[in-house]
């Protein structure tokens, strides 16, 4: 065999084991500097969001100065006279996702039993990829949908059917009163409905999929319904991760710019009814950030920002906390 | 150093290559292997048998310190290979692998060609010339009889071949650096019969010019390939000597126990 | 035993008020679901057909041939087009390496130490965090300082969006390669950074070139992070350092304008952006379940 005279062959003479030894040395000095430079890209990653928390720190520092914490609570917004209060953004946010997890939670519910129980196996996979899609539609598009298709629709008929039927019951019916105009906080929430739905129901569905069969399979053989089995195996198995779902819809509801930004309808106000305009974080600084002039403006809508980012860093991080969850009880069970 | 267990026999009185010494080994706060000693011999095949447990694989991964790469796992003896103790912390792991090869259970083809997984390796610490690497596949290939199959496809993915063909390719691959010690933890158990039958025949080319060290749980491919058994159950080695004898009047009880088959 | 038997008989039997009970509720249930996905996949088509139907009337040549237009008078989106390749483009190309190693760092040497499990945290939360935020903070601590909006303040906006999708997809395809192959490659001797560019991720490519077309797809929709970074530009504009025009802020401006030119050019574009971030989204499925298979 033609190879076998070599055969030891590198640690035969002084030159070559020199050559060993350095390349030894050369291979310790190439992966501390591997290990380094990925350790420092990771960093890089942990100091974003430092860098991201500190400046939007340092641009709100003026306006809370000047207003003190007030500005969260006060419902006055003026760029003219340089008067700024959070509170009718703040409302608009929250309001707006509120109503969007409010149609999205079952919607989404529903959606991924549909596709772990029900859906023929053939139909999975494009079913679940179909609604993957729609989670890949620019936010931009449900906006521009939202304001010239489903707007004046909703306007059209679903309004005066609200007004008519709802619009008389106490407490609740002064919400759907008012000018039916189409855009406005619900439709504001319903466009941010439709594009959270995915999302969470791409997540229930991830979670659903974790139980093992043999439960669900043991629970069937006792002769339970698919319902039954969703109520009383699936989602108590899951029921963190569920939650942990429906809040990472959540963050993205809170902090969703163009969709909203549609249809809101751009007024700084608060509202009784749920068919008026308002104005959330987001789109207030999607509108007036580009013209806002210094004397405090910028620092207003940088402080609110800092708001949004704090509200939704508090509930993507208990989302985070409840997934975490999951998939540790899931260790531990298997 | 009366407690170590030499084989009962030496044939030809070949030389020690790895004198295993006080080996203890920890997964965390378990044990997983007490105070082995044994010799294991150049130019020879020793195979490492036990239920599943028994620490055989552990054993052979303290070889090559394959346990290194993860955290928590560490080993405390000596493990003495060509006068040095490759336990040491001063020792270099990437030349003590490129000395120990290792064939694992299940094959591992780089996503590579079947000419690259040959020359990843040897490139790692040669700097051969084109014509002298494709000597050096060519004549992996042929140690680990596999040249005839794929000469006309080494540029295809090694992902293409048959299982019993990867893990050829994988024991051309570790025999392709020219390591002094061999190491394979259960080669076989993936494969089909004759795949296995090809690669126990390697074995006996292999011992020619290495010193090979396998885990099996198959007896009869011990008794088959091997000059020397160890029988280890729960991290104790419990009985090690020539493979005839062993296997044909075991000295323990808990030996003869297992190779009849009342247990295990 | 012999006490269980009627009792079973008489639940299990199929007029029994129970078992009709729990029959409907079922099919009731299950009803329900069904509506669910339906209606989400009638939004997916009631959209996508909106976009053909209004977007197909202004796509024509000069979408791609002309600058966008002033109020009233035709013209098209190259430079619209133009930005955003651009953008997107330079965008990936910070990310790219800064999401691959950061997401082997993650992989392959985050098992101990805080530095991993918190930077997998604080990666997942960067993940869903408000674009907009994402853009002002670029704006304070860049556009602010030099004194003007620019192309590639854009870009390091939309870098820091994709990051932490790159970021993710790496340490998930990662984390997949099993141990035996690091191992196999360990054992022949080779160091640390070798097992893993050679081998580890290389075995593994196709996922995280999919990771990185996800992440091309995501920005290029992306519209807040461009409003106050890239701001818009009526004209051709290639200089990295001046505002430059971007298919999203151009489709917005259009959108919400009161001309009708400027909407239909707005409903091309949004087709096109549309169509483009889906085909990448379904053309990576496809390789990577050829490639994975």
């Amino acid at each position: 065999m033609a190879g076998d005279k070599s055969r030891g062959s590198y640690v035969s003479t002084e030159e070559q084991q020199r050559q060993i030894a350095a390349r030894l040395v050369r291979q310790r000095i190439q992966d501390a500097v591997f290990r380094k430079t990925t350790l420092s890209f990771a960093l890089f990653v942990l100091l974003l969001l430092g860098a991201i928390i500190t400046s939007l720190v340092l641009g709100a520092y003026p306006i809370f100065e000047k207003f003190g914490f007030g500005f969260l609570t006060s419902r006055e917004w003026n760029p003219v006279t340089n008067t700024f209060g959070a509170a009718n953004a703040i409302y608009g946010t929250i309001v707006t996702s509120f109503i969007a997890l409010l149609i999205a939670f079952p919607v989404s519910f529903g959606i991924a039993i549909f596709l772990t129980e029900l859906c023929p196996i053939w139909l999975k996979r494009p079913l679940g990829t179909a609604v993957e899609l729609l989670a890949a539609i620019p936010s931009i598009i449900y906006g521009m949908w939202g304001l010239f298709v489903f707007a004046p629709l909703f306007a059209q008929y679903v309004q005066p059917f609200l007004t008519k039927y709802a619009g008389d019951i106490p407490l609740i019916g002064q919400l759907f009163q008012g000018a039916p105009m189409g855009i406005g906080m619900l439709s504001a929430g319903i466009i941010l409905a439709v594009m959270v739905i995915p999302f969470i129901a791409s997540v229930m569905r991830d979670v659903f999929e974790i139980v093992p069969p043999v439960l669900k399979e043991s629970a069937y053989g006792l002769g339970a319904t698919t319902w039954e089995v969703v109520r009383n195996i699936v989602l108590p198995y899951t029921k963190a991760g569920v939650v942990g779902g429906t809040m990472l819809g959540l963050g993205r509801a809170l902090g969703e710019t163009m969709a909203v930004t549609f249809v809101i309808g751009n007024t700084p106000k608060i509202a009784a009814s749920l068919f008026e305009p308002g104005a959330s974080i987001a789109s207030t600084i999607a509108n007036e950030f580009a013209e806002a002039g210094d004397g405090g403006h910028i620092s207003a809508l940088i402080a609110i920002g800092l708001v949004l980012f704090i509200i939704t860093f508090v509930v993507l991080a208990l989302a985070k906390l409840m997934l975490l969850q999951l998939s540790k009880g899931e260790g531990s069970r298997t | 150093m009366n407690a170590v267990l030499q084989p009962y026999e030496t044939p030809v009185t070949p030389t020690s290559k790895i004198s295993v010494r006080n080996l203890n080994f920890f997964y965390g706060s378990f044990q997983g292997l007490k105070n082995i000693n044994l010799e294991i011999l150049e130019r020879r095949v020793t195979a490492f048998i036990g239920p599943s447990g028994c620490g055989k694989s552990t054993l052979l991964r303290t070889l090559n310190r394959m346990y290194d790469l993860y955290p928590g796992q560490r080993a405390e003896g000596e493990i003495i290979m060509n006068g040095k103790n490759v336990l040491d912390k001063s020792q270099d792991l990437n030349l003590l692998r490129a000395k120990v090869g290792m064939v694992f259970q299940k094959p591992t083809p780089f996503p590579m060609s079947i000419y690259d997984n040959i020359a990843f390796g040897v490139k790692l610490y040669e700097s051969l010339s084109k014509a002298e690497m494709d000597e050096r596949v060519e004549w992996a290939l042929n140690k680990a009889a596999i040249w005839g199959e794929v000469k006309d496809k080494l540029k295809q993915s090694g992902l293409s071949l048959s299982g019993g063909q990867q893990q050829r390719l994988c024991i051309a691959r570790a025999v392709a650096v020219k390591p002094e010690v061999v190491l394979l933890d259960e080669p076989t158990s993936a494969l089909d019969p004759i795949s296995t039958a090809k690669v126990e025949e390697l074995l006996h080319e292999l011992k020619q010019d290495y010193t090979i060290a396998i885990v099996t749980h198959n007896m009869q491919q011990a008794a088959r390939v091997s000059d020397f058994t160890a029988y280890m159950y729960l991290g104790d080695l419990v009985e090690y000597g020539v493979t005839d004898e062993l296997f044909i009047k075991p000295k323990k009880k808990e030996t003869e126990d297992y190779i009849t088959g009342r247990f295990g | 035993m012999s006490m269980q038997s009627p009792t079973l008989a008489s639940t299990a039997s199929p007029t029994s008020a129970l078992y009709r009970k729990r029959v409907f509720t079922n099919r009731l249930a299950l009803f329900l679901s069904l509506a669910a996905m339906a209606s989400g996949m009638i939004f997916l088509l009631w959209i996508l057909t909106t976009l053909v139907v209004k977007g197909i009337g202004g796509l024509n040549v000069a979408v791609f041939t002309q600058m966008t237009p002033s109020p009233g008078s035709a013209g098209g989106l190259l430079n619209a087009i133009f930005g955003s390749v651009v953008m997107v483009t330079i965008g990936t190309l910070i990310a790219t390496p800064i999401g691959i190693l950061a997401g082997i760092y993650l992989a392959e040497f985050g098992k101990t130490g805080w530095v991993a499990p918190t930077t997998r945290f604080v990666n997942d939360i960067l993940l869903s965090a408000p674009s907009i935020i994402i853009g002002l903070f670029v704006y304070t601590i860049y556009v602010a300082r030099v004194q003007h909006f620019s192309a590639f303040a854009g870009a390091i906006a939309l870098a820091i969006i994709a990051i932490p999708v790159i970021v993710r997809t790496t340490e998930t395809m990662l984390i997949l390669v099993p141990a035996s192959l690091r191992e196999a490659a360990a054992a022949l001797g080779a160091p640390e950074w070798k097992v893993v560019s050679y081998v580890a991720l290389r075995a593994v490519r196709s996922g995280v070139i999919t990771g990185i077309l996800l992440a091309v797809a995501r920005i290029s929709g992306e519209t807040a992070p461009l409003l106050f970074t890239a701001l818009n530009n009526q004209f051709w504009s290639s200089d990295l350092n001046a505002p430059m025009a971007n298919l999203p802020v151009a489709i917005f401006q259009f959108a919400m304008s009161p001309f009708e030119n400027w909407v239909e050019l707005a409903w091309a574009g949004a087709m096109l952006i549309t169509f483009s971030v889906l085909a990448i989204n379904i053309i990576t499925r496809v390789i990577f379940r050829q490639r994975s298979n």
